[in-house]
């Protein structure tokens, strides 16, 4: 497949960005799918555009800080509780309520954790935080399953349609673009943040945390910025989840869910944002499709689970791993173009990079 | 004018006595070279001074500051730098964006968010790229580097921030003799603006650069003082003979 893509001479060219191509196709994809596709399909596209902010969270933490988490399904889970409850107890489903609830109980829950795991006096191993935050997320499925008030085993059925005003958004469509909408703008957000001086300073951390050290940055505070933001991300995925499927349940907040956050950025290609995105349509419409099929369907999980199996062992740099090569996964951040340089800087004599 | 003193540092580990009541001091644009067979405690010395390690007893003092329990990225802001024994540079950012890097920790995390610090300090780290002859390699991956030029864009790294005190762990290991000369004139003139301890193997290296120089032996310090000094030591000599 590699010698398939590198015998395209557009690719071969150095200034080419592949990555910029695939945004502008992915978008363009989510723009037509309500117009292709039945009102089914479509609640099931939703779901994975929701879910990709789910997976672009996990990207932030480990495809960029180095951050191996396990955890961001307690996130995901929490804000999904919390708003379930606000919808039942109080009747509360403005989507800006909604809005603000998931991103504040993301931001909250995850400052806790990073509290705990990041902010010590020297920065924890990488096993450490998986551990951490794999058993924090397993304490919290076992917690909620347990405890009647929110549901126990059962979980919490939302029964009232999210607001928008007056307008209810029901799934379908109108919850469609507003989740593609969601995504567009979690995706520039993150895409800022990790193309600024901010993303060489993680670029750095993944890399040799210890230089970073001795080069005078303090480590923990750049991780724990990164998780708590990557934690109200999966907070904000958790409530529009939990209003979109009208449900939210312990295995949302466990392991298992964390684990599919792992998978989607492993599959499609950590450290791209992209990448994850892709991983989740990929799994999420393997996992539709192969559960569709009859003679497939007591077998399936274990066909997906070889097919990522295959992906993660043999290109563990995922799907996008095929088509983009190094520098451009890795990125540059510094400005060595004379022509932007010109613009911000005049002064400049240019002779000596020529 | 001491620019560092150590005082009475001992570190151990488990049964081992890595560091024992050791003491010295280095004076403010000198050049300071550590010396002894392996073992003898000079890697843990030096990163006992940049907070790799944290001493048992004793006390470091910095500037006329005690930095005994520093963090090692307050040492670093206080213009206290180290250059590992493994080159650690950054292998999948470019050279430029190693140094970029080296160069914006002062910056808030605002300043980094917003990007501010990004068009700041281009002559900067082209001056220093072309001064250690990494100017061809600008926009090359670190990690495509061949081990000399990655060692001297890790010294680069530590350079460009103008530190008043370098720690180099054996900055020539693994070099041509080509390369260990270049690396030497390198060196030289920072001499006019910062202090370094060295420690090398390389006793030729060490005599030519340096103005000082500190023999360790199991912890000890065995003899301190200037070059003629130390050659003509009989206890660095009984050492140098009979151990190494």
């Amino acid at each position: 497949m590699r010698k398939f893509f590198t015998n395209i001479d557009i690719i071969n060219n150095k200034n080419f960005k592949v990555i910029p191509l695939i945004e502008i196709l992915f978008l363009m994809f989510l723009i037509v799918i309500p117009l292709l596709v039945n009102d089914f399909l479509t609640i099931i596209f939703t779901r994975m555009l929701i879910l990709s902010i789910f997976a672009l969270s996990f990207d932030l933490c480990w495809g960029y800080a180095g951050i191996l988490t396990f955890g961001q399904s307690l996130f995901f889970g929490i804000a999904g509780y919390v708003t379930a409850l606000f919808a039942n107890k109080l009747g509360f489903v403005q989507l800006w309520g909604v809005f603000l609830i998931g991103i504040s109980i993301g931001f909250l829950s995850s400052f806790l954790v990073a509290w705990f795991l990041l902010l010590g006096k020297k920065t924890p191993q990488l096993i450490f935080i998986a551990l951490g935050t794999l058993t924090t997320a397993y304490a919290a499925e076992r917690l909620v399953s347990g405890w009647y008030w929110v549901g126990g085993g059962n979980g919490l059925s939302i029964f009232e349609f999210l607001k928008f005003g007056n307008y209810e958004l029901e799934p379908g469509v109108s919850f469609y673009y507003l989740a593609t909408f969601f995504l567009i703008v979690v995706y520039l957000l993150c895409k800022y943040l990790v193309k600024s001086q901010f993303g060489l300073v993680l670029a750095g951390i993944r890399q040799n945390e210890n230089r970073l050290s001795y080069l005078g940055y303090k480590v923990q505070i750049y991780k724990a910025i990164v998780f708590c933001f990557s934690g109200s991300l999966a907070g904000l995925a958790g409530a529009l989840y939990a209003h979109h499927e009208g449900f939210i349940g312990p295995g949302n907040m466990g392991i298992v869910a964390s684990t599919y956050a792992v998978l989607y950025g492993l599959f499609g290609g950590v450290g791209t944002l992209i990448g994850p995105v892709l991983g989740v349509f990929f799994i999420e419409g393997i996992k539709f499709k192969l559960s569709d099929i009859d003679a497939l369907k007591s077998y399936w999980p274990i066909l997906l689970g070889i097919i990522l199996l295959l992906v993660v062992v043999y290109k563990p740099s995922g799907l996008l791993g095929f088509i983009i090569n190094d520098k451009e996964r890795f990125g540059k951040f510094g400005v060595i173009n004379i022509k932007s340089l010109k613009k911000f800087k005049n002064k400049i004599t240019f002779k000596r990079l020529s | 004018m001491n620019l560092l003193k150590i005082n009475s540092i001992s570190k151990k580990f488990g049964v081992l006595q890595a560091l024992n009541e050791v003491n010295i001091s280095i004076k403010k644009n000198t050049f300071h070279g550590l010396i002894g067979p392996n073992g003898s405690g000079k890697s843990t010395l030096l990163k006992t001074i940049a907070g790799a390690h944290y001493a048992d007893s004793g006390e470091i003092i910095f500037k006329n500051s005690n930095i005994t329990n520093n963090s090692p990225e307050l040492r670093s802001q206080k213009g206290l730098n180290l250059k590992f024994q493994i080159t650690a540079i950054l292998p999948q950012l470019t050279v430029y964006d190693n140094l970029l890097l080296a160069l914006q920790t002062n910056h808030s995390i605002w300043e980094l968010i917003s990007s501010k610090s990004k068009y700041l300090y281009y002559e900067k780290i082209i001056e220093v790229l072309e001064n250690f002859k990494l100017i061809k390699k600008v926009d090359t991956l670190a990690g495509e580097l061949s081990h000399g030029l990655q060692q001297w864009l890790e010294i680069a790294m530590v350079v460009v921030k103008k530190p008043e005190l370098l720690l180099l762990d054996e900055p020539t290991a693994g070099m041509s003799p080509q390369e260990r000369q270049v690396t030497g004139e390198l060196l030289v003139p920072l001499k006019s603006y910062c202090s370094l301890i060295i420690v090398e193997h390389d006793l030729d290296f060490i005599k030519d650069i340096c103005d000082y120089i500190t023999v360790l032996d199991q912890g000890k310090v065995l003899e301190t003082g200037s070059i003629e000094k130390i050659r003509t030591s009989k206890k660095v000599q009984e050492v140098y003979t009979t151990r190494v």
